[in-house]
């Protein structure tokens, strides 16, 4: 819970000494507490002051990362329940489960498919970051190998060892380290030595129980074994249970400061049918969990669980944009045909990547929309006439095409006859109403 | 620390409203929680689906979608009892496409013509919804309501610009009405008191927020929706209380992502399970944020949107 500034006062020497750059300790206090400065500018406080206001900051949801390096993603840090009310931070992150009693070259082929799963959408990479090795094999040197086997052909990859007897998980995690796995996962039987092993290699560790209040329990034990980048599984029995266990951690965390469940939720969301799995990962996207574990990652699913993440997880005060320029798609001449659209990123990315397959070298024009899409930003008054004509006369474009062809989308075709008036000497074309259209038409016109 | 169950105390209820008549009526809403959260509520109804057929051959389906109902689509009875006796609709929303000027243009009494056959032809609960042109509407839904009398049928959309002869009809004829307003709680809010000032009563009424795809516009009727469902519950906001409805397969099925075939984009998989994905993830995510009804398209969508039903009620 935050303190107010006047507790955090009651904290400090209470010197007014100046050395942290406030004219008095109240001011630093009242300074701390709306954020805008750190304890660490006092250097006259005292630890056990220092502890309980890092305790009393620190966010409801603990974050941290998993992995390492480039790669490494942060997991929790959230702060609402609601997208709406601010925004959700760190995506969820997706991973899949591969059982170690597979033959080393299917192991291979499945590690591989996850580091074949990155596509883009929206100028954004998108990729299946996680495995999860699952120790089925009851064979410690096997599930060792596959443990190497699967480091070795995905190095990028989070890897999460999925494995509860603790003499085996111990000797498998020495394995991979410096790579910072997940151990995957304590539970009532084996707390204290799961605990033990990702303390000494300094790895996160899930933990896993039946419900919200026996993890609760369940992470207090940990915490006090000095293990605090902990995961929650509360080990839903299906999708409902998924939805109220995840709801009950989140706003215990977030509403009580409950600090035994202040931690990042890892769902498994295995089902025979892979459809119905897609659907239920897409529950536990929407619905708080960090970490999604799939069983399988074909690539329609997993196209669908990204724009999911991607849709979830955007801002919703700020409209994904691009910059608003003169784009050159292929490699245009001064004859290339020249399109018009807005700014807003999934606008831009659909309509120039429909003119690169027309392969009709071209000039796209994106006007700056505020983000919006071509009939939302022509409904808000921003993607009219004279505002186009505008955009296009200070852009320069008209030194660096000869014609003076301007292709408009079709939802605007309404447009046609004021920009003409307003863009003198232009004539204005209207375009297909979707992007889909674009290839044939731009073909057709260059034919 | 001691853990205590985090229950947020609701002071408002989701209305309930039932539609289509004897064994076969479906009941939706009436919850007094959040979405699927029974430990802190009750939640009496499941969210209903509608499958979606037309009055006009279709044209802009994609391949893999067509192909479901091409023995079927030439005719809207046809398709209608394919619905009923092969898929076991619960609900079927026809839409009467033909309408649209830019279509074919046909007529209000023709409509209504299609209309009494397909009541006449199963027993199904009937959602009958216009084109969305926002004058023609206004004369059709007025007709159907008329010719649909005494089948307490779902009519829509009433909009903005043309809800006045449409409230008038449905009020007239005993239906219940969607209000559709576009992606604003305000608006939504708005559209409903207008429509209650008419005299229609609130519990007859479904809100509908508009829809979006997966991809396209998804996250806002995603917000758009938990909104109204937290006016609803949290601040008792009678005007936010109707269910709501997503009319999610029109949005789905004319993306790319349903539509493309694998050989131009192969890092995009199977186009057959993308585009049930799609449709299915797009209703998932809606019920999630508080959708009661559901109108669709593919039976494997469906199909296992009802499985994460069973498995969340
Ligand atoms: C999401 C959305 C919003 C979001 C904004 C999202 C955004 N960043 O733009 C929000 C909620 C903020 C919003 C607000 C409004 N919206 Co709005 N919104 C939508 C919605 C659902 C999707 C828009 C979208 O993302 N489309 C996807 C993008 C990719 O489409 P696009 O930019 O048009 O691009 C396509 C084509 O145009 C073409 N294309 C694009 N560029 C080019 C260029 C060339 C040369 C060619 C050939 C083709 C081409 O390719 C693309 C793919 O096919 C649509 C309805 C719908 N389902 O389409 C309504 C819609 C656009 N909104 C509408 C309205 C009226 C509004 C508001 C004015 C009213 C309101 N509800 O408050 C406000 C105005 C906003 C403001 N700031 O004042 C109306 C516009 C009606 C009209 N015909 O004028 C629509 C159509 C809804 C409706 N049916 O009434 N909206
Ligand atoms: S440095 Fe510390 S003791 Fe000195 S004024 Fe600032 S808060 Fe007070």
């Amino acid at each position: 819970m935050a303190l107010s500034g006047i507790e955090i006062f009651k904290l400090l020497p209470k010197t007014n000494c100046k050395k942290c750059g406030f004219p008095t300790c109240l001011a630093f206090a009242m300074a701390l507490a709306q954020g805008k400065t750190e304890i660490g500018k006092c250097p006259d406080i005292s630890e056990e002051a220092k502890s309980k206001l890092s305790e009393a900051s620190a966010p409801p949801i603990r974050t941290f990362s998993l992995g390492k390096g480039e790669k490494a993603v942060k997991v929790g840090g959230e702060t609402v329940m609601f997208r709406h009310d601010k925004k959700f931070f760190n995506p969820t992150v997706l991973g899949v489960n591969i059982k170690d009693d597979l033959n080393d070259e299917e192991l291979v082929k499945r590690a591989k498919e996850v580091v074949d799963s990155e596509i883009e959408r929206v100028g954004q990479k998108l990729r299946v970051e996680a495995i999860s090795i699952e120790y089925a094999s009851n064979n410690p040197e096997r599930f060792e190998s596959a443990v190497k086997a699967v480091a070795e052909s995905a190095p990028d990859a989070i890897l999460i060892l999925n494995c509860g007897d603790p003499s085996v998980l111990e000797r498998a995690v020495k394995l991979v380290a410096d790579r910072r796995p997940l151990l995957y996962s304590a539970t009532d039987a084996n707390a204290e030595a799961l605990a033990n092993i990702a303390k000494a290699n300094n790895v996160p560790l899930a933990v896993s129980a039946e419900g919200p209040e026996a993890l609760s329990a369940l992470t207090e034990k940990i915490k006090a074994l000095g293990v605090e980048d902990l995961v929650l599984d509360p080990r839903p029995k299906n999708a409902g249970e998924m939805i109220q266990h995840n709801t009950i951690i989140r706003r215990a965390a977030l509403k009580k400061g409950f600090k035994p469940l202040g931690y990042p939720i890892i769902n498994l969301v295995t089902r025979e049918d892979s459809l119905l799995e897609a659907n239920i990962a897409a529950i536990s996207i929407a619905k708080y969990a960090s970490i999604v574990v799939l069983s399988s990652i074909e690539k329609w699913k997993n196209l669908a669980l990204f724009t999911l993440r991607q849709n979830i997880y955007t801002d919703p005060q700020v409209p994904m944009q691009v910059e608003q320029k003169i784009y050159k798609i292929g490699e245009p001449t001064p004859e290339s045909p020249l399109l018009i659209t807005t700014n807003f990123s999934l606008t831009y990315f659909i309509v120039a990547g429909e003119v690169e397959n027309s392969k009709v070298p071209s000039w796209l024009a994106v006007m700056d929309c505020e983000g919006l899409s071509v009939l939302t930003a022509w409904a808000a008054g921003k993607f009219v006439a004279s505002k186009i004509a505008n955009f296009i006369k200070e852009s320069g474009v008209e030194n660096q095409i000869k014609h003076r062809e301007l292709i408009i989308p079709g939802q605007v075709a309404i447009l046609s006859g004021a920009l003409e008036d307003k863009l003198e000497g232009w004539k204005v074309i209207v375009g297909p109403r979707e992007a889909n259209g674009i290839p044939t038409f731009l073909r057709n016109r260059a034919a | 620390m001691a853990f205590t169950l985090p229950k947020e105390s609701y002071s408002g209820k989701v209305l309930s409203l039932t539609f289509g008549k004897d064994d076969k009526a479906v009941t939706i809403g009436g919850e007094d929680t959040l979405p699927f959260l029974s430990f802190e509520g009750s939640i009496p109804n499941r969210p209903a689906i509608a499958y979606e057929i037309q009055d006009s051959p279709i044209d802009d389906w994609p391949e893999t979608l067509k192909a479901v109902y091409k023995d079927v689509s030439d005719d809207p009875v046809k398709w209608a009892r394919y619905c009923q006796d092969e898929l076991k609709a619960q609900a079927i929303a026809l839409r009467l496409v033909s309408t649209h000027p830019d279509r074919e243009n046909r007529s209000a009494d023709d409509a209504a013509k299609t209309v009494s056959e397909v009541l006449s032809a199963v027993e199904t609960p009937l959602i009958i919804l216009g084109s969305n042109h926002v004058e023609k509407d206004s004369e059709v839904l007025v007709k159907v309501s008329e010719a649909a009398s005494g089948h307490n049928c779902v009519i829509g959309k009433a909009q903005e610009g043309n809800y006045k002869t449409i409230v008038a009809a449905a009020l007239a004829h005993n239906h219940k009405l969607i209000a559709m307003s576009e992606l604003d709680i305000n608006l939504a809010k708005q559209l409903n008191i207008l429509i209650t000032q008419m005299g229609f009563d609130k519990s007859r009424l479904i809100t509908d927020p508009m829809c979006s795809a997966l991809g396209y516009g998804l996250e806002y009727t995603y917000s758009v929706m938990e909104r109204i469902r937290l006016a609803a519950l949290m601040q008792n906001d009678a005007t936010m209380q109707p269910p709501i409805l997503g009319d999610v397969g029109m949005y789905v099925w004319k993306t790319k992502e349903t539509m493309a075939e694998e050989s131009d984009v192969p890092e995009w998989g199977a186009i057959e399970e993308r585009g049930i994905a799609w449709e299915s993830i797009t209703a998932t995510s809606m019920i999630m944020a508080g959708a009661n009804l559901l109108i669709m398209r593919h039976p494997k969508a469906v199909e296992v949107v009802k499985k994460i039903i069973d498995e969340l009620i």
